[in-house]
């Protein structure tokens, strides 16, 4: 994956494909630890035991339409290349926490990319799916929290246009609050 | 900065429009695979794209974007879907950001199927 952002989306989807109600991410970006931290959590089916110690093997996969899952391996991948790590822990019918972390100053890092287009893509396709973003710098935080929105809308569909526009703009004036205003 | 009382404007106003997106059977199907193959092959520009120019020409009520997962031909992946009610189900391949306006105009808009970008003129 050429952008962290894309490994979200796709574990993200694993999520969505666990029947979650709710799914959480939260992106931690600090210059002052040299720390990128991303969390992905959710309220879905969850996983046993086994199938949690067989997830980051690329030849273990739900799926019946191939023999291969490459999307949590390649995450684990990114993040150990940097010398940080990767984490998921799982209860059947509670839900699963994924928890990855990096050096961001080593030089295998990957970028983090466009993660606001993750979270709009997200809520774009799963507009009956709760999300809630937060994103935190040194200089600041911000969450969209999509509960929150619904609470306004009254009904009208999170994937309606005007409100997705809305929601891109959120997340951008959002961004260049917390980067200082600096090109991404 | 966004706020939440322009969220509620936009809210009063999708009101006075959301029935006539409800009674849209006909609406044409965009579907834009988006599992680790179609990402990591570059589907989300490409979903932006399609997002980007049905928007631009004011169509959103007649078309809709979506993702799908993998069906299976990872090897052409990013790979569009496009279904219109009473018409096969076209499957274009190896789609780029750029292609997405011909794809637009001459399919969705005009009806003619942009044959050169689809499995079967890819494949052979």
């Amino acid at each position: 994956m050429r952008e962290l952002s894309l490994n979200v989306m796709d574990v993200a989807q694993n999520s969505v494909r666990a029947d979650a109600h709710l799914v959480t991410i939260t992106v931690t970006d600090s210059d002052k630890s040299d720390s990128l931290i991303i969390t992905i959590a959710d309220d879905g089916c969850g996983m046993t035991e086994e199938q949690v110690s067989q997830v980051t093997d690329p030849f273990f996969t739900t799926r019946t339409t191939r023999k291969v899952g490459l999307g949590v391996p390649l995450f684990k991948l990114s993040a150990e290349q940097t010398g940080g790590s990767f984490n998921i822990e799982s209860e059947l019918g509670k839900g699963t926490v994924t928890t990855v972390t990096y050096v961001k100053s080593h030089v295998d890092m990957t970028p983090l990319g466009d993660i606001n287009s993750t979270v709009s893509i997200l809520i774009r396709c799963n507009p009956d799916i709760d999300f809630v973003f937060t994103r935190t710098t040194d200089k600041g935080s911000f969450t969209l929290d999509t509960r929150e929105l619904r609470v306004v809308l009254e009904g009208v569909p999170l994937d309606t246009p005007d409100v997705l526009e809305w929601i891109e703009q959120f997340l951008k004036e959002n961004t260049e609050n917390i980067y200082g205003g600096a090109e991404l | 900065m966004k706020s939440l009382a322009e969220l509620k404007a936009i809210r009063d106003k999708a009101r006075a429009e959301i029935d006539l997106r409800k009674e849209n059977p006909n609406a044409a199907r965009v579907l834009v695979g988006m599992a680790t193959c179609g990402i990591a092959a570059g589907a989300r520009p490409v979903l932006n794209a399609f997002v980007e120019e049905i928007t631009k020409r004011g169509l959103t009520k007649d078309i809709t974007v979506t993702q799908t997962g993998c069906i299976g031909i990872c090897q052409y992946e990013p790979v569009v879907e496009i279904e219109i009610p009473g018409q096969e189900k076209v499957t274009y391949v190896k789609v780029a950001p750029e292609m997405v306006p011909k794809i637009v105009n001459d399919h969705l808009v005009n009806k003619n199927v942009v044959t050169e970008y689809t499995i079967g003129a890819i494949s052979n």
